[in-house]
């Protein structure tokens, strides 16, 4: 057992030093387009920072949408930054030229200031700290699931999920009125990419399924599920997967409301019946639970497929 | 006897992966280094599998580690064709001696 402390010991100072060093190039890198690969590994090593931490919920969540789905977001921006790259260049270039002393120092400074503060804040933590553990423990029969992490996310602190919900929508909202209608790309002409979206693809659905389900007694949830189905998504776009114009319009937006709308409606009527916002029945929260999770995962993988989009979807046919 | 197997398949695992990257580092162009690096992920990572495997608790655990390498070798081998066929459409020349 010994051994295996101390080589478990040694793969976490490892990990420590590379996600430090990840995170250091990431920020120093000149090329976007090799930060944004740096980004992805700094993402997967951070999924193993959160196993190694024993909160497998998070590393789900982190490499799900941390390392996945954000690395093909930031790729799809590169991609329309590409026509601005070239003054941005220049005028990092020239900036640097003009890096005065005092403006080298101060941020030092303002660095160490800070390290020193948080440094102060985490040695002044009581070494053994409880917080919530207990109460969740106590009203863990109430709950309707047997996964804590589920049971505080859609339970006792439902409303932090419904406000994220609403979040990511807004997101959504703001990327839609910026970018203005995108095309659904053509038809992929390219065989193994048409065969790998149809293996995979269901595959795919049936993973978000099982996270779903899972969710309520182990690892998993909405926001994994919904993530998985959102790179479903991102596949069948890159693949030029075709989506007919009157689905686009009311049906989209249906499925991406449909998160929040549910969670809200839930919230109302139990606010009505209950007296408490989100305050379950004892005996329906299972259902209840899964219910609201199922709308937001459907919801969180169509918005996370549209932000990959970045616009609002128009058909290639309807022209 | 299981701990045996089981140990021999994950160090011919690692040594698979070690020349895989190895192979990443060293060899001289695009193709031959995704030549390489399919070989760790698809070779490598079975023989992994397959050690992890006759550790497993239950079938079902068994079955999901050998999912995840069905998964990996779908993906592996699409993505570095996907890859090559990019670099190859831009002009990216195969190496020669």
């Amino acid at each position: 057992m010994e051994a295996l402390d101390f080589a478990l010991g040694l793969f976490d100072i490892l990990l420590v030093f590379l996600v430090l060093s990840l995170a250091w190039l990431v920020m120093s890198s000149e090329d976007l387009f090799r930060a944004i690969v740096l980004f992805v590994a700094f993402g997967l090593l951070m999924a193993l920072v959160w196993v190694r931490l024993e909160a497998p919920d998070i590393a789900l969540a982190e490499a799900a949408i941390g390392a996945g789905l954000t690395g093909a977001l930031m790729m799809a921006a590169l991609d329309r930054l590409s026509s601005v790259k070239p003054i941005q260049k220049v005028a990092a270039s020239a900036q640097r030229k003009q890096l005065s002393l005092s403006s080298k120092v101060l941020p030092l400074i303002a660095l160490v200031l800070i390290v020193l503060g948080l440094g102060y804040a985490l040695l002044s933590l009581p070494e053994i700290a409880d917080g919530l553990t207990p109460n969740v423990k106590e009203n863990m029969a109430q709950s309707g699931v047997k996964n804590p992490v589920t049971a505080v996310l859609l339970n006792f602190r439902g409303y932090d999920t419904l406000l994220e919900m609403v979040v990511l929508l807004l997101a959504l909202l703001s990327v839609w009125s910026l970018g203005g209608e995108r095309k659904l790309s053509p038809r992929s002409t390219n065989p193994i990419l048409g065969s790998l979206c149809r293996v995979l693809v269901p595959v795919l659905i049936l993973v978000s399924c099982y996270l779903l389900w899972v969710g309520a007694d182990a690892p998993g949830g909405a926001f994994q599920a919904g993530s998985v189905l959102g790179a479903a998504g991102v596949l069948l776009l890159l693949s030029g997967w075709h989506v007919e114009q009157k689905y686009l319009l009311w049906p989209l937006r249906f499925i991406l409301i449909l998160g929040s709308g549910v969670f809200i409606i839930m919230a109302a009527v139990l606010l009505l019946i209950q007296g408490g916002l989100l305050t379950y029945p004892v005996a329906q929260a299972g259902w209840m639970i899964l219910l609201l999770e199922s709308a937001a995962t459907l919801s969180i993988g169509a918005t996370l497929a549209a932000l990959f989009l970045g616009g609002v979807p128009k058909s290639r046919v309807d022209q | 006897m299981i701990d045996f197997f089981s140990m021999l398949f994950l160090l011919a695992g690692a040594l698979f992966f070690l020349a895989g990257t190895v192979g990443l580092l060293r060899f001289p162009d695009l193709y031959t280094r995704l030549h390489a690096l399919t070989k760790a992920d698809n070779v490598g990572l079975g023989l992994m599998i397959t050690g992890l495997a006759l550790q497993a608790e239950s079938l079902s655990v068994a079955g999901k580690l050998v999912l995840i390498w069905g998964l990996v070798l779908l993906a592996g081998a699409s993505v570095a064709y996907l890859i090559a066929r990019g670099a190859l459409l831009r002009g990216v020349l195969p190496w020669k001696r």
